[in-house]
């Protein structure tokens, strides 16, 4: 999709990127445990007697979540496995009240699929590449240690401990940082329109592990290097780059690259060694015997497949079928939170091209300026709706639409109510208009002479003049009418 | 004035519901006799206050007219492997000691619902692990057994629920709970002379029980007949959601079904389980377990388990597996034991914790455990050991072709002394012989008294049922029962 090369001194190396990226599941309670899931709580208030592992203690499945997972990998036209199960991974660590964590090695959930992705989505002409999946699991996240509450010691908040969690692992099919960014934007899309994870990277509902290599281009797979817990697009295009980088520059200094976890400091936009060979973990996967086996019957998966909304391929066919510019079709689709609003303005019965254009222009340019995204836009789809309304059935003209915006954004106002209340209804009474193009025409009669001597562009003037006489509350389409008959 | 540590389950329940005595009156006199008993060690922590709440409670149910429940006014005690609310729960070991559950097993809180009361929390093994209760933490418990040879040297109760045998053989209570993970109810049972029932895997909710081996762990009553395990097994048993490995079906009326008549019934003697220098007393003792089944009506035919010799090894695998995870909690974070010496990190801490909170027996299976799941060993041990599990489960399905029910000894050998075995973990695990491989299939398997070996000891008898038919094991049980006509106790020297 895109020539990404580094040019090192023994020649040009191409990058080879897999990611595995794990996503928060949505759900309002844990993946074994019937806690709360909910972000930003007190520490230690959404634990159960299961989440703190206290002896005794069982895992139930969440249903919720193996749907969920299910869903996306329907989504993303993913094998989906009758049978699955869960695997104990064990390992110490404070955040990790079993020992281990409950996921799935032998037998994900999910298994192969593929996402297609796109270099700049909201470009239609832009060469598009397909990324295959190889699994999705799920398991449990793990606590969080707070090592700045106490001079010597750390405290554990295990509101997160038993998070389900989907991880998502694509082949190395990636090959420049550009790649890998638009396969984490079209999969984090892909996520919200199912509403199988919210994609909030900066809360930490999903983030992703990078693993990169570097060979001569077409040759044999470097080896490859995992860059842990990164937690924003950005940093992980920044983590490939030097990551890249170094590996080049380590080979071509003689040097090899080992096969290692590292971490991304973005403040020194670099990475580091997170652990050693010497304490590399062996985790004794096994089946987890707290568990049966998961199976999945036609009904549920039916009901799966039932559930899933208009995924952004689909729909961006659709609204260029409605008449939408490609262009359009593709901005409106790329994300799930667009499409929604849209979605829910075209219930409104606005017209698909008029509300398009409307949304495109208009409401992007003032959330642009006003900083806010569309969630937090200050006008509902219900009132856009109404002002688009009283512009198609003629109430008021697009100019005065305009103005009629401005209100609404700052006072929050019905567009009707604003209309009524500084009189803005746009006029269609030819007498009225006639009596000032009648004036304008008298004081402009060196214009009108130039105009009928063949000057057209002057129309334009008179169109601007009566309008301005009129207040822009008259009817466009009736004051070029008008016009042209007193012209001539 | 009636004995009452002479009376059953069912006589007390029977007893305290035709008014002849006040649940309140057994529980006190128990009381006294478990507290009078500490020669034995049998229990960790007494809880008199407990039962006699219980039985007051009865009683008053029973003064107002309400009905009573499958086990009500019956005191027993509870394997401190069961988590009790409020009231210390240690599994034996020294890292849980001090540990007070908020909360109660769904099992315990079955046997409280049907009118148990608690005398107290009986001694183990610790964490399960072990055929002779000499690896608990708060010391050996004794057998009320001794042999005839005018000796008195201290007997094995048999183990994990050696505190449960110890106490009921000693009349210190009419039934124990007990869990069995590879013969942990069924042995201990056997040495001291008593019955009790492992269910099919499924019956009994796990939560809230201490976990040793999760697929193999199943909970089950210990009394002194077959009708006081029947009831109590009711009592325990039911579909819990909190465990996805319960069973959802009814509880059968095990103690109404009961039918020593097994007429019709052929049961399956596996030539597998006659190893090369069998126990004389043993070989005996099965031999007239076979003569009484038939006096029952029942039709003996030969079968072949072909993979017996490999479940002990798979057995060994399997459960320190599974310990080894289940145990990894334990690791002075958040309750127990916490060991955090100067200046120590986490990793210290796990350390020290854990070396000094566990047991030699423990360490030895989290350290096999470890072992048999690590990168390089994982196929040979731990797959190789499913297959294996695998095999066994099939042996008994193809053996359900030509019989309902197997019999064979509980244990190899009538209980040894304390400290014979010690040296050699590998002749102590060899004590789980028989009582592996159902455990291992999932399967309903009891321990009825079948005779006295030669030194005056009890042995006992194995009936091993279909999944889910408790009913014919029961039944079997039942049969051996009223023809073994065994009567004998243990000399009160306590």
């Amino acid at each position: 999709m895109s020539e990404y090369r580094i040019q090192g001194n023994t020649g040009e190396w191409e990058v080879v990127i897999g990611l595995e990226v794990h996503a928060q599941v949505t759900s309002e309670s844990k993946l074994f445990s019937s806690s709360s899931t909910g972000f930003g709580a007190e520490p230690n208030s959404h634990v159960s007697l299961v989440d703190a592992a206290m002896p005794g203690m069982l895992p139930v499945p969440n249903r919720e979540c193996l749907r969920q997972a299910v869903r996306t990998g329907m989504a993303i036209n993913a094998q989906i496995n009758r049978w699955s199960r869960f695997d104990r991974k064990n390992y110490f660590y404070a955040d990790l009240p079993q020992g281990y964590q409950i996921s799935q090695l032998y037998h994900p959930i999910v298994g192969e699929g593929e996402i297609e992705v796109t270099l700049n989505e909201k470009d239609p002409d832009s060469p598009t590449k397909k990324i295959g999946i190889e699994r999705i699991h799920v398991e449990q996240d793990a606590g969080k240690l707070m090592h700045d509450q106490h001079p010597t010691m750390s405290f554990v908040d295990l509101n997160r401990s038993g998070v389900a969690l989907m991880e998502i692992v694509s082949r190395p099919d990636m090959r420049s940082p550009q790649e890998a960014g638009a396969y984490v934007k079209k999969l984090r899309s892909i996520l919200r329109y199912v509403g199988s994870c919210d994609g909030n990277m900066e809360q930490g509902s999903m983030r992703a592990d990078v693993n990169v290599s570097v060979r001569k281009p077409g040759g044999e797979l470097g080896t490859r290097t995992e860059t842990k817990n990164v937690n924003s697009i950005r940093f992980m295009m920044q983590a490939i780059e030097y990551e890249a980088q170094r590996q080049v520059d380590l080979i071509e200094s003689g040097g090899a690259v080992v096969q290692e976890t590292r971490l991304f400091d973005a403040n020194k936009m670099e990475t580091r060694p997170m652990r050693s060979k010497e304490d590399a973990h062996d985790y004794r996967y096994f089946p987890d015997p707290d568990l049966l086996p998961v199976e999945l019957d036609d009904a549920f998966l039916e009901e799966c497949r039932a559930s899933l909304p208009e995924l952004p391929d689909a729909k961006r066919a659709r609204y260029e079928s409605l008449g939408l510019t490609a262009y359009n079709a593709a901005v409106l689709t790329a994300e799930a939170e667009t499409a929604f609003w849209f979605e829910d303005l075209l219930a409104q019965g606005v017209d698909a091209r008029q509300g398009s254009n409307w949304l495109m222009s208009e409401l992007f340019g003032a959330l642009n300026k006003l900083g806010k995204t569309l969630d937090e836009s200050p006008v509902s789809p219900k009132q856009a709706a109404e002002l688009l309304r009283l512009v198609s059935d003629g109430t008021i003209s697009g100019s005065i639409a305009k103005q009629v915006f401005e209100i609404m954004l700052e006072t929050g106002q019905a567009a009707s109510a604003i209309v009524e209340e500084k009189g803005l209804k746009q006029t269609s009474d030819t007498g009225a208009i006639e009596a000032e193009i009648a004036k304008i025409m008298a004081a402009n009669e060196d214009k009108v002479a130039e105009y009928r001597s063949g000057k057209d562009k002057l129309f334009g003037f008179f169109v601007g003049q009566t309008m301005k006489a009129m207040q822009g509350k008259a009817n466009p389409q009736i004051i070029n009418d008008l016009l042209k008959k007193a012209l001539g | 004035m009636t004995d009452f540590s002479r009376l059953g389950v069912a006589a007390i329940r029977d007893g305290v519901a035709d008014g002849a005595f006040k649940a309140v009156e057994v529980a006190e006199a128990l009381n006294a006799r478990v507290s009078a008993a500490k020669a034995l060690n049998a229990f960790i922590l007494e809880t008199p206050e407990k039962a006699i709440e219980a039985a007051q409670a009865v009683d008053a149910d029973r003064a107002a007219g309400k009905p009573l429940g499958k086990m009500a006014g019956v005191p027993i005690g509870m394997k401190d492997l069961f988590c009790t609310e409020g009231v210390q729960t240690t599994a034996a070991s020294h890292i849980l000691d001090g540990f007070v559950p908020t909360y109660e097993s769904t099992v315990s809180a079955n046997l409280w619902k049907a009118g148990a009361g608690m005398l107290g929390k009986l001694n183990m093994d610790q964490f399960a692990m072990g055929s002779s209760n000499e690896t608990s933490y708060f010391g050996n418990v004794i057998s009320p057994w001794r042999r005839n040879d005018g000796g008195n040297a201290a007997l094995a109760p048999g183990g994990s629920s050696g505190g449960s045998s110890s106490a009921i053989a000693a009349r210190l209570c009419p039934a124990a709970t007990g869990t069995d993970t590879g013969g942990s109810i069924r042995q201990p049972a056997a040495f001291v002379g008593i019955s009790g029932i492992k269910p099919t895997y499924g019956r009994c909710s796990r939560w809230g029980v201490v976990a040793f081996a999760s697929s193999l762990d199943q909970a089950g009553p210990m009394a002194r007949d077959v009708r006081d395990c029947a009831i109590m097994l009711e009592a325990m048993a039911g579909f819990d959601p909190k465990d996805s490995t319960s069973l959802d079906l009814p509880v059968p009326a095990w103690e109404a079904g009961l039918n020593s008549d097994l007429k019709g019934k052929r049961i399956g003697i596996p030539k597998e389980y006659r190893l090369d220098g069998i126990d004389e007393d043993i070989a005996k003792m099965w031999d007239n377990g076979i003569a009484w089944l038939i006096d029952a009506g029942a039709e003996i035919v030969d079968i072949s388990l072909p993979h017996t010799k490999y479940a002990l090894p798979a057995y060994y695998i399997i459960a320190p597996a599974e310990a080894s995870s289940n145990l990894a909690r334990y690791d002075g974070v958040r309750f127990g034991l916490r060991d955090l010496p100067e200046g120590a990190g986490l990793q210290d801490m796990y350390a020290a914790t854990r070396a000094a909170g566990f047991g030699e027996e423990v360490r030895r299976r989290i350290m096999i455990g470890t072992y048999v799941l690590s990168a390089g060993f994982y196929d040979a041990y731990y797959t190789q050991a499913q297959k294996v599990r695998a095999l066994i489960a099939r042996d008994f399905d193809n053996a359900w072709a030509n019989c309902d029910l197997i019999l064979a000894p509980t244990a190899p050998s009538a209980a040894f002394g304390l400290g014979e075995k010690n040296a050699d973990p590998l002749s102590m695990y060899l004590n789980d012989v028989f009582a592996v491989p159902a455990s291992l299939a999932g399967l309903p398997a009891m321990s009825v008294p079948g005779g006295l070996s030669k030194e005056g000891l009890p042995t006992g008898l194995q009936i091993i049922g279909k999944a889910l038919d408790e009913q014919a094991v029961l039944n079997a049980g039942l049969a051996i029962e009223q023809r073994s006509g065994f009567t004998a106790e243990a000399a009160e020297w306590w």
